[in-house]
């Protein structure tokens, strides 16, 4: 075992490197670049052999994704929040066409207001596009995430997307336990594609499909992620073979037994949650936590099984869909549907506020004391927002808003405690 | 080729001169074991010049490749009309992914190819002149700027035709579409817009760049031709007549892409790393309205009041890349 000091981004560049990419297409935007950057300079450096493409946009970062995926190549690239939406359209090319691109997502809120922190907002918004998305705890995860990504994706040939949370894992320092090249090639065969454009046997890609079969064409991407819903936890089992520590699978229970509450999570925040949850342990309060790692395919069952003795469930997300509220906690509705479990939504952490242990105290003992509400913005400043309302009712050329909350906010920093 | 001298084989163009040529200098579509890459059967209009520019370049680039050849195709027309799955009328290896991205797909192909060490497979892109000149222009314009071993070939015919005849940053001046209607003050598509996409590549400074049309079937193949042996990017804008949107007859294709050239409104000429090297001549040169009387797009500007002062302006555009491009031989008129 080698373990190293370096950067969360550094370590998912030495991972997607080990994985032999054949053709990696880098776009910058925080807080992603510091992966493409790493690999780049392997590239050049002569360490690993693979086309490095500086691209002039995400759209075309996925498209050049899409050619080279076609003609059988191993591809890979990275991105994050307006990125992730400027190459919207080709995101759902790629899992339309079924081509195995493993991407990473560097979690980042999406604008207006421009905020360049993390939440899930951006990976979140392609949750229906067809790709597997895999959310990691810690750094560590990301790394080996990304080498069972690229096995997923291409023994089902669908596109993968590795969630990391950005600065917070993606910029964080820490011992990665970094894998050899021969643990890595045992683990993950060549890319033997399912498709190819070959001027040996050519064939046509992409035909219009009308309502004849386009329906059976969207079912069969569906029966696929179905198929992902077996085969994540099959390969978490044989990494944990192949390199002696879990990593990856659909769901991660902690301390679920005997307890009534329990908070799910996806990504980074688990860790603080944990901790949370640890010290409650010990004064007697039995809440557990659930996180989430595959979030497409959403693990139905499995956490309806995972949540069979909780009485209530709290969905804290760094996410939502506005005018609604929680988009996890809707998933676990869904999972929870003929159970009559209640279901409360917390947002927290969007654009990058601090999700802090002290807050997380407050919310589970309202939660214990059966007074937190059906959603929840954690330590939304009310007053803010009211004052901003009532600005609002009283002026018809009021301004604009972002602007309105930081002036009446009057600091220009983020908000820790 | 193209900067040569008009030569009179039998009647007086190569077309028609094709089997006095040696061998080696006939057209690819003359040879009847031509490779029909774009086979019959697809569903494009009669008459359909993007078609034919089709069948064209792409047989001429498989002659130049040895049949290693991979194309990528923008959504549009062409796309549409080739392949009504389960029939695909592509005998070559083809991908369809989006309206805006065929730069960029070819550019991941031909990385894919090298990555894999099969260079020798050669890569085409192609589309419309609105994936090209509009929605795929950022992605045309990095596959340029990035020198990618890719060749794209824009079929210009001047709009948005899969759509139903919208304007694009093609379409010319004074022209009659659906979102450039005949009417107000200055009807049909307005002056003093557009972008002329082969100046635009040139200044990229590419290895080759070249315009042609579906008139002169041998300048079209020797351009595909020698952009098929060049490494780099490459892009080839071939102009091609569309008897739906332009309300031209079927039967009148070849000639309006013929009228085009004869009257200075589309240059032909070759360019190599941003310089000019050749220039097809003007024959006989013909007035703007003998181009453009045959076509509905342009009726307005005819009839009982003719619009002489647009027809004039139109007249100057062709004169001013007569110029601009040294059109006419020496001494012609």
């Amino acid at each position: 075992m080698t373990l190293k000091q370096i950067e969360g981004s550094h370590g998912v560049a030495e991972a997607v490197a080990l994985c032999r990419p054949e053709v990696i297409c880098a776009y910058p935007i925080s807080p992603q670049t510091h992966i493409v950057e790493n690999l780049g300079e392997m590239v050049k450096a002569g360490e690993l052999k693979a086309e490095y493409l500086n691209v002039e946009s995400e759209f075309a970062a996925m498209s050049v994704a899409i050619g080279s995926s076609a003609v059988g190549a191993r591809t890979y690239t990275a991105t994050a929040s307006q990125g992730l939406l400027y190459m919207a359209e080709a995101v759902y090319n790629a899992s339309g066409l079924g081509l195995p691109i493993v991407m990473t997502i560097a979690n980042r809120a999406i604008g207006a207001p421009i905020n360049i922190w993390n939440d899930h907002s951006d990976s979140m918004s392609m949750r229906d596009s067809g790709w597997i998305q895999l959310f990691a705890e810690t750094n560590q995860e990301a790394m080996d995430l990304h080498i069972q990504a690229f096995k997923l994706a291409e023994e089902l040939s669908l596109p993968v997307m590795v969630c990391m949370d950005g600065f917070i894992l993606t910029h964080a320092y820490e011992r990665l336990d970094v894998p050899t090249q021969e643990q890595v090639d045992a683990f993950l065969p060549p890319f033997e594609p399912r498709q190819e454009l070959n001027p040996a046997h050519p064939l046509s890609i992409g035909a219009m499909v009308g309502p004849e079969a386009y329906t059976e064409v969207r079912y069969l991407a569906h029966a696929k992620q179905m198929q992902a819903l077996e085969r994540i936890p099959e390969i978490a089992a044989d990494f944990k073979l192949g390199f002696g520590r879990d990593a990856g699978g659909l769901i991660r229970p902690y301390r679920l037994e005997g307890a009534e509450i329990v908070i799910i999570a996806l990504g980074s925040v688990l860790g603080t949650i944990k901790d949370v949850i640890d010290e409650l342990h010990e004064a007697g309060q039995k809440i557990g936590v659930l996180g989430i790692i595959s979030y497409r395919p959403f693990p139905l069952e499995a956490i309806c099984e995972a949540l069979k003795d909780a009485k209530k469930v709290i969905v804290l997300e760094k996410c939502f869909a506005v005018g609604i509220g929680g988009i996890v906690a809707t998933n676990v509705r869904m999972a929870l549907a003929s159970t009559g479990q209640e279901v409360l939504t917390v947002v927290a952490g969007l654009g990058g506020r601090a999700i802090t242990m002290s807050s997380l105290h407050a919310m589970l003992q309202e939660a214990v004391a059966g007074r937190l509400g059906k959603l929840t913005f954690m330590d939304l400043q009310q007053g803010v927002v009211d004052r901003v309302l009532e600005h609002e009712r009283n002026v018809r050329r009021s301004g604009p808003i972002a602007e309105s909350v930081l002036r009446d906010i009057g600091a220009v920093a983020s908000k820790i405690s | 080729m193209p900067n040569q001298p008009i030569k009179f084989y039998q009647t007086g163009t190569f077309t028609i001169g094709n089997r006095l040529l040696d061998e080696n200098n006939r057209s690819v579509q003359a040879t009847a074991a031509r490779y029909n890459s774009l086979n019959s059967g697809h569903r494009a209009c009669q008459g359909c010049g993007e078609a034919l520019g089709a069948r064209y370049a792409i047989d001429a680039a498989m002659a130049a490749a040895d049949r290693q050849l991979i194309a990528a195709n923008a959504t549009g027309c062409l796309e549409v009309f080739s392949t009504p799955y389960p029939e695909t009328s592509w005998q070559i290896p083809w991908i369809h992914s989006l309206f805006g991205n065929a730069p960029a797909v070819a550019t991941g192909i031909a990385a894919g190819l090298r990555s894999k060490g099969r260079g020798n497979v050669r890569v085409v892109a192609q589309g419309g002149d609105g994936s090209t000149t509009d929605i795929g222009f950022g992605c045309l314009s990095g596959m340029f700027e990035r020198n990618d071993d890719v060749l794209y070939i824009c079929y210009d015919n001047e709009g948005y035709m899969n759509t139903g005849v919208q304007r694009s940053s093609a379409t010319p001046p004074a022209v009659r579409t659906a979102t450039t209607m005949p009417l107000g003050a200055e009807p049909g598509n307005v002056f003093g817009q557009g972008k002329y996409l082969p100046a635009i590549a040139m200044a990229h400074r590419i290895p080759y760049v070249a315009t042609a049309t579906v008139a002169d079937l041998h300048d079209l193949e020797y351009k595909v031709k020698k952009a098929i042996n060049i490494r780099g990017a490459k892009y080839i804008h071939i102009f091609v007549p569309c008897p739906l949107g332009w309300g031209s007859a079927s039967n009148d294709t070849i000639n309006l892409a013929y009228m085009v050239k004869e009257c200075g409104l589309f240059p032909v000429f070759e360019a190599e790393h941003g310089k000019v090297t050749g220039v097809s001549k003007i024959r006989k040169p013909i007035p703007v309205e003998e181009y453009m009387k045959p076509q509905r797009r342009y009726a307005h500007l005819f009839g009982k009041n003719p619009a002489t002062e647009t027809i004039a302006k139109i007249q100057a555009l062709a004169n001013e890349n007569i110029q601009t491009y040294g059109l006419l031989e020496q001494g012609a008129k």
